[in-house]
């Protein structure tokens, strides 16, 4: 009895899923190349493929801190835009920068460096009704700079805010509501147009590279394209590296029972604040790869919906196996748009006309109702039918104690507490 | 002429006897009418005011216009028409109607000078004073407010003492004091018409006093004479250059040269290349344009700049000063005085008037919470859909008064409608979703979830995206003013009442019914309770359909004050778990004690910064997120083991 429970866990995410992660996506990357080259897939396809991707690391990420540890967090989107935002910035900064020289260039006299910025001020933020540039911008000039923000932002908000939550033992729906205040709170900031970021106009015109105007936009998105899918890989091979061995185990026993985990003498809050952290990192730089591609960025992509969206392409998907939470953002964000495009013919039903554009919502809403309450493992629970073929029918009693050991996410404790 | 004589005498027989008393009284003093001065029209204006005639008012007004004409024709008066091909349209000074028409030549404009103006105004103004109509009464006094003249004190005066409505008389005081604070004659009069004025916070007494202490700038080389305000120094007052900027304003030092009038006079010298002796294409920083602007200078071809040195010894030149139109001392002492000490009146009523802004937007949060708090309270469960269920509830209303179109009737079936609707809503996810999830909050929270953009999305299928009202009746517009600044709406006090009414009863069934006994039992040890012989099943179902058919009303409630869409439940759902969470979970004085917090925060951060309700939002989020740091388990917390569960 003792044994089984001693016995170490079966790795969900081993290397050999990883492995053929990793070829398929590759297989993917070279088809969608070989494709676009020969003409047969739109530079818009692409860009929706290479968002899709983007929010492929977004979910996986999101994966390791919910599937894997336990926290519900319903702000991760919020890194996801922080990204966005900090390479929006510069991406607007140098290309209002090459506009305004070229408009002053005409000039009788050569500009000085403060009439140059003074008039960037006033093209990119004319629009919010002021020409003086924020303190939020003093390193938009600089790509390396705005690039280390794209880390450092969602990294210290996280840790900030981790390490306040966790320390208080704020856990369980609780800590849910708290992230989805901070991303609440943090869009209604950048709502403002004082908050120096363009209040509810945003960040425009991201899709439009400094320095590669010449290359055109099919390049450009191919290029993103490969950037994403190579975010994508490394996102996974260093999360799947995270979530195994005894680090692993760690995350799933605090995930199963974290008071428990803390009388074994682990420091629970380390754990978990260092797995938040890195997670909203890897958020970030996802969101860093988006909105250039989404040519477009606004605090409404931060509200809260966004974030439970993220959680429900995971749980679709299956939680606690990185692949399950790709395969669910990759379905479902796709099928939004395939949905909402206006792409799938109405439904007659005779009495009524069920217009997908209006009803997809509702679709999804009601399916993750059922999947939630019918297949806790998701779609990627199907694996399991294949891999558990062989394996013995054996789960069930563990011992006097049922709720100690839950192999995976989604299998309720039967009684106890 | 003789047909135009008939014609006028046709016209006059069917008069009626006021206008013939109108006109004969003006005839009485034709003279004076037609040609009236200073000294004489009081002869005119004393009968026309006793007479007390309707057509009085008109008549003065447009004596005062000078649209009177008299015809030289009959002798009478006439209100001038449309003139057209050298005849002029004669209206009849009693009705305004057409009376007949007289060529232009015959016609004589009545024109009266300023004086005779003023006088005309004083009359109307009494007339007005003391109209049946308490419409008319008012406008005179808003007339009085808006453009105050010495010439109404009087008629005030006489006016007061047969006014019959209150309000109207204070104001009529009020007026008074005004004047006499402005126009008295002497110091004694006005400082005693000024204190008269203490502790009043309208804004007309405001403005009077701020208009009594106005001050106007003074920039001169000798110290001011008069009633100065304030000895402006340059450097502590005020900065160096707003000081220079003074005198350039007053026209008593040269401006400064601004970057751009350096970069236009470069350009405006550019020859051959280069200006100043610098070449154009060195030209891109300030150093360099400087020493260019500078050789211009020395040239004549510019002006030169002015120099710090120069900057300091014009301004150290002028003494600045704000100094009082008004040139009696005593007058402005008094009137600060007053001023100082309605405005800390004003700033305690704003202060009070804060206060009910905050309690009405403590009961709307708490309303809009309370439900959650039982459903989260009894069964650990996060019902996202709860925003959806206040939404339902509101639609409901809606729905209501389409078919029942008397307002007070329909509100009072649609609040029970509303409880039904919600409580059905609520038991149908207790049954098929929640049943199946307990022990798995987190996945309950994304089930629910998941039923509320199904919901949010089928209200938008049915009855689309634009907002639907929900109107009040009758009895609940308006507002319950106390003074000029305290004023709630009635819709306010009746969400806060009925927000007091849910509170004790909810109170009520958890203390003192069986029901609330066993909800309490479940809620402290669901097993325990269950081996009492308490279907907990039972009992979750019914305390789901409780705090769900409250959030019903609270619909009805939120959508009589804000608008209905599909979103509003949405807009409520964030900030309702902030209530639950800061109170303290399982608890009604909890809930209350978090909506009154938000409440009160909310309301306290927007008077920080009252332009920006955005701001307001996210401080106090950041607010709520260190809150909980210190208090993990909110306002109240359950202790015990029930804490643990």
């Amino acid at each position: 009895m003792s044994d089984a429970v001693l016995a170490p866990p079966r790795r969900r995410a081993l290397p050999g899923s990883t492995l053929v992660f990793l070829a398929l996506l590759a297989a993917l990357v070279i088809a969608v190349t070989l494709l676009a080259s020969a003409g047969l897939v739109s530079v818009s396809m692409v860009k929706l493929l290479g968002r899709t991707l983007c929010l492929c690391l977004a979910a996986i990420a999101m994966d390791v801190v919910w599937g894997y540890t336990g926290i519900l967090s319903l702000g991760h989107m919020a890194f996801f835009g922080l990204g966005g935002y900090a390479i929006g910035m510069w991406l607007m900064w140098a290309r209002t920068e090459v506009i305004v020289a070229a408009s002053l260039a005409s000039a009788p006299i050569p500009p000085t460096p403060a009439e140059v910025e003074a008039a960037i001020g006033t093209q990119i933020f004319g629009v919010v009704g002021t020409s003086d540039i924020p303190l939020v911008w003093a390193f938009a000039h600089s790509l390396p700079l705005q690039l280390a923000l794209v880390v450092l932002v969602p990294g210290l908000l996280a840790l900030v805010f981790g390490w306040l939550a966790f320390r208080s033992r704020v856990t369980g729906v609780y800590l849910s509501i708290l992230t989805q205040a901070m991303t609440l709170a943090l869009s209604l900031y950048l709502f403002q147009n004082d908050s120096g970021l363009r209040g509810n106009n945003g960040l425009s015109g991201l899709q439009n590279i400094p320095g590669f105007e010449a290359a055109g936009q099919a390049a450009v998105s191919l290029a993103f394209f490969w950037g994403s899918a190579l975010a994508l890989g490394l996102g996974y091979v260093l999360l799947a590296w995270v979530v195994s061995g005894k680090m692993g185990s760690v995350l799933r026993a605090i995930r199963d029972d974290e008071a428990r985990v803390r009388f074994l003498g682990y420091h629970v809050e380390s754990f978990k604040l260092f797995v938040f952290t890195l997670t909203a990192v890897v958020t970030g730089i996802a969101g860093a790869l988006y909105y250039p591609q989404a040519g477009i960025i606004n605090p409404a992509e931060i509200a809260p919906i966004a974030s439970i969206y993220l959680a429900v392409w995971v749980a679709i998907g299956g939680r606690g196996r990185l692949y399950g939470a790709v395969i669910g953002a990759a379905l479902v964000s796709l099928m939004s748009s395939w949905f909402t495009g206006g792409l799938v013919p109405d439904l007659d039903l005779g009495i009524y006309t069920l217009v997908w554009t209006d009803w997809w919502l509702v679709l999804l809403g009601l399916s993750f109702v059922a999947v939630t309450l019918l297949a806790p493992k998701g779609i990627g629970g199907l694996v399991d039918l294949w891999t558990d073929r062989r394996a013995p029918d054996r789960t069930g009693d563990y011992g006097p104690d049922k709720g100690s050991l839950r192999r995976e996410e989604g299998i309720a404790r039967e009684a106890g507490e | 002429m003789a047909r135009a004589l008939l014609l006028l005498v046709l016209m006059a027989l069917p008069l009626a006897l006021p206008a013939q008393e109108l006109q004969s009284l003006l005839q009485a003093h034709a003279e004076e009418v037609a040609d009236p001065s200073r000294s004489s029209v009081d002869t005119v204006l004393d009968p026309l005011v006793e007479s007390g005639l309707p057509a009085v008012a008109t008549f003065l007004a447009r004596w005062q216009d000078r649209e009177v004409v008299r015809n030289t024709g009959d002798g009478l008066f006439y209100y001038a028409g449309g003139t057209e091909g050298g005849t002029v349209t004669l209206l009849d000074i009693a009705t305004g109607e057409a009376a007949g028409e007289a060529p232009a030549d015959a016609v004589e404009e009545i024109r009266p000078n300023g004086g005779v103006r003023r006088e005309i105004a004083g009359a109307l103004v009494a007339f007005q004073l003391s109209d049946p109509d308490i419409r008319a009464r008012r406008a005179a006094l808003a007339e009085i407010a808006r453009s105050p003249d010495e010439s109404q004190i009087e008629p005030l005066l006489d006016s007061l003492a047969g006014e019959e409505d209150d309000a109207i008389r204070a104001e009529k005081a009020r007026l008074v004091d005004i004047l006499r604070a402005r126009f008295g004659d002497d110091t004694e009069t006005r400082v005693a018409a000024i204190e008269g004025m203490a502790g009043d916070m309208s804004t007309t007494v405001r403005g009077a006093l701020s208009q009594i202490l106005a001050t106007s700038a003074y920039i001169d080389t000798a110290e001011p004479t008069g009633n100065v305000a304030r000895l402006l120094r340059p450097g502590t007052d005020m900065t160096m250059d707003e000081a220079y900027a003074r005198l350039v304003n007053a026209g008593l030092a040269p401006p400064r040269i601004s970057p751009e009038q350096v970069r236009a006079a470069l350009i405006a010298n550019i020859a051959d290349g280069s200006v100043g002796g610098e070449p154009v294409s060195a030209l891109s920083s300030d150093a360099a344009r400087i020493r260019a602007y500078e050789a211009l200078a020395a040239q004549g071809l510019a002006e030169p700049f002015v120099t710090e040195e120069e900057l300091q010894a014009a301004v150290a030149a002028h003494v600045f000063a704000e100094v009082h139109d008004e040139d009696d001392p005593a007058v402005t002492d008094a009137a600060r005085a007053v001023l100082t000490g309605i405005e800390r009146k004003v700033g305690v009523n704003q202060a009070a008037d804060l206060a009910l802004d905050a309690i009405s937007l403590a009961s709307i949060y708490f309303l809009a919470a309370i439900g959650l708090a039982i459903t989260f309270g009894v069964m650990g469960v996060i019902n996202m859909a709860h925003g959806e269920f206040i939404m339902m509830g509101a639609y409901t209303g809606y729905l209501v008064q389409t078919v029942i179109p008397d307002y007070t009737l329909s509100l009072i079936v649609a609040v029970p409608l509303a409880f039904v609707v919600g409580a059905a809503a609520g038991i149908a996810m207790e049954r098929l979703v929640i049943r199946h999830l307990y022990k798995r909050p987190l996945e309950t929270l994304l089930a629910t979830f998941g039923v509320s953009i199904a919901l949010q999305q089928l209200a938008k299928v049915i009855f689309g995206t634009q907002a639907r009202p929900l109107t009040s009746p009758a009895w609940l517009n308006g507002q319950l003013a106390f003074n000029e600044i305290v004023a709630i709406s009635y819709i306010r006090v009746a969400i806060f009442v009925l927000a007091l009414i849910f509170f004790g009863l909810l109170l009520f069934i958890l203390r003192r019914t069986r029901l609330g006994l066993e909800v309490r039992a479940v809620t402290q040890n669901p097993g325990m309770a269950g081996s009492m012989g308490i279907d907990p099943g039972r009992i979750n179902m019914l305390t789901f359909a409780l705090g769900s058919g409250i959030a019903g009303i609270a619909g009805v409630a939120i959508g009589l004050y804000a608008q209905v869409t599909s979103e509003m439940g949405a807009n409520y759902i964030v900030q309702s778990f902030m209530t639950v969470v800061v109170g303290g979970v399982g608890n009604i004085w909890g809930t209350l004690a978090g909506a009154g917090l938000i409440g009160v925060l909310q309301k306290g951060i927007e008077w920080l910064n009252p332009s920006n309700t955005l701001a307001a939002q996210t401080y106090m989020i950041l607010f709520i997120i260190l809150f909980i740091q210190v208090r993990p388990r909110g306002i109240v917390a359950l202790k015990g083991r029930a804490a643990e569960a």
